[in-house]
């Protein structure tokens, strides 16, 4: 079997949370599909809010307090995340784009992520695409081609093996494939020297 | 080892009374607080540069001429010299004019400035802060180096038959010390002419430095300019002090709480936890400086930073007096018993003509 890293990023805000259900539901499938595969995952689940003061004083400050860069390090480290968010006025919340603005632009790129929302209702569904989508295009990331919305309706009591089941499958089947084929994440030190002096001297 | 103060030269209003200094009253404090930092046994007192307000310091030079003529032990230094948007031809001269003035008294750290707009009111792009760095540094080396120059490069316009002028005082250039927070190439820059590393130290954790002064002193060796722990470092520090430890911190917290670096985030109590920032007694600002050393190595010089913030200059007098009398010559004696004899004292003016003199003996040896 092989070993992979998985790190999860729920950025709900209520306990219980229904984006750290959907989370727990998502990292158990990506588990599973993985495992049909010969893939280990060890997960790791970040709590944004555990998080919440030492993303806004990295903000202020310029540096991760040590919890935080923790949970950076384990991000960068990961071979695949799975990232939640719930809906704000229409987008992800201020709190997971904060984690994001203050991580290092360069750590996930080329990194497979499943991007996953919660909201109380369905009209929020094209957020992943409008919102989520993008902020990870920009970061480089290689996203899951199928983004998993949950809005209240899809935890009702008929909906356990509904159409919220079948996308969560999917999109973690479509993690763990994406996990099998590629090789190990690689960790680059941002303050390693890349040149010399003369090279840079030469090259200006 | 050096002991000194570094200051910002913010004009900021002080939390807890509303009051903000005008900038000739900050402007004459600053003069005050030099000539006390030499009144109370400090070895070195090093200034800012800026361009934006809310910082008078736009013409360091000037300040330091200024308080050299009132001063005769003090080594006056930079924090920064902003090497990316001043002309290094202008640096050059004036730097060389404060050498004569001071009676070498002199050197100064370079930096590039982190402020974005500052960049194009001086013509530059601050996404070229490296390359600029770099090149006119490269041009800086040379004009105080060789009477005659000719130079082209990608920033500023040629040069041909240029002499720079005064020449350096006993044509031997002011130290330079090239400062940084997170830029693994201006440790490689500092390693690659055997100048001086000043870690900034202040603003980012433990780690960070030692990571950065790690990489400068094991490029030092790689250069040839001697073993790794023979490079020079400097770094920032930053302390409030009272007798009593409690009092100190109350004393410093609303400081702290509306800083204009890093007011309104860490808790005092967190910031303390992850950077060199010490609130308290003599006894504890001892205990965490003496700790430096534990991960950057043996090293030359220690600035602290006390006037800042909004802190009234009657403070600032005080935490002199305190960091005179208490604090420092405690340290001189044990810094000193911890160092081995190989290690060497960051450079002045005298040892550099006394190394250059001694160079030049070993040459003549040598031919015949």
């Amino acid at each position: 079997m092989k070993q992979r890293k998985l790190v999860v990023i729920s950025a709900g805000l209520s306990q219980p949370s229904s984006t750290r259900l959907l989370a727990d539901q998502l990292s158990a499938s990506a588990v599973r599909a993985a495992g049909l595969l010969g893939v280990t995952l060890d997960v790791q689940v970040v709590e944004l809010r555990d998080l919440a003061h030492e993303i806004t004083d990295n903000m202020l400050t310029g540096f991760a307090p040590a919890s935080l860069k923790q949970a950076q390090e384990a991000v960068t480290a990961a071979d695949a995340l799975i990232t939640v968010s719930p809906v704000f006025s229409a987008s992800y919340s201020g709190l997971f784009k904060s984690f994001f603005d203050v991580l290092d632009k360069d750590a996930l790129i080329d990194k497979p992520v499943l991007l996953a929302a919660t909201a109380g209702t369905a009209r929020h569904s094209l957020v992943l695409e409008h919102a989520l989508r993008p902020l990870f295009s920009y970061l480089r990331a290689a996203i899951i081609p199928t983004s998993v919305f949950a809005a209240s309706d899809d935890w009702g009591a008929n909906s356990v093996e509904g159409p919220l089941r079948g996308r969560i499958e999917r999109a973690a089947a479509e993690l763990a494939r994406e996990v099998e084929r590629r090789e190990p994440a690689v960790v680059t030190d941002p303050f390693a020297l890349t040149a010399n002096f003369e090279d840079m001297l030469k090259n200006l | 080892m050096q002991f000194g103060i570094f200051s910002v030269s913010d004009i900021t209003t002080d939390p807890t009374n509303g009051r903000t200094p005008t900038e000739a009253q900050r402007i004459k404090d600053i003069v005050t607080i030099a000539k006390h930092a030499e009144e109370v046994g400090l070895d070195v007192f090093a200034l800012g540069e800026h361009h934006n307000e809310p910082f008078f310091s736009s013409s360091p030079t000037t300040t330091l001429a200024y308080i050299a003529a009132q001063t005769s032990t003090l080594q006056l230094s930079t924090a920064t010299t902003l090497i990316t948007t001043n002309d290094p031809v202008k640096i050059a001269e004036d730097f060389a004019m404060l050498q004569h003035l001071a009676d070498g008294r002199v050197d100064l750290t370079l930096g590039r400035g982190n402020t974005g707009p500052v960049y194009p009111w001086f013509g530059k792009d601050i996404r070229a802060g490296i390359p600029l760095a770099i090149e006119n540094y490269a041009l800086l080396n040379k004009l105080w180096r060789e009477h005659t120059v000719d130079w082209q490069g990608k920033f500023r316009t040629p040069l041909q038959g240029f002499t720079s002028t005064p020449r350096p005082l006993d044509d031997v250039p002011p130290f330079v010390w090239h400062g940084s927070i997170r830029s693994p190439e201006i440790a490689e820059q500092a390693a690659y002419y055997g100048d001086g590393f000043f870690a900034n130290h202040i603003f980012w954790p433990a780690s960070h430095t030692k990571q950065m002064v790690g990489l400068y002193r094991q490029r030092f060796e790689h250069y040839g300019h001697g073993s790794a722990d023979q490079a020079i470092v400097g770094l920032g520090g930053q302390v409030f002090l009272n007798k009593n430890s409690q009092d100190a911190v109350k004393q410093f917290r609303p400081y702290f709480d509306n800083a204009p670096v890093y007011g309104h985030g860490p808790s005092l109590e967190d910031f303390t936890s992850q950077t060199p920032l010490t609130v308290g007694s003599p006894q504890e600002v001892i205990d965490k400086t003496l700790g430096f050393r534990e991960y950057v190595g043996d090293y030359q010089r220690q600035l602290f930073l006390l006037d800042h913030a909004g802190l009234p200059v009657k403070t600032v007098l005080e935490q002199l007096d305190l960091l005179g009398a208490e604090v420092v010559p405690v340290l001189r004696k044990e810094f000193a018993a911890l160092k081995p004899a190989h290690v060497p004292d960051a450079p002045t003016h005298a040892s550099l003509v006394a190394a250059r003199a001694a160079a030049a003996e070993k040459k003549e040896e040598v031919t015949a």
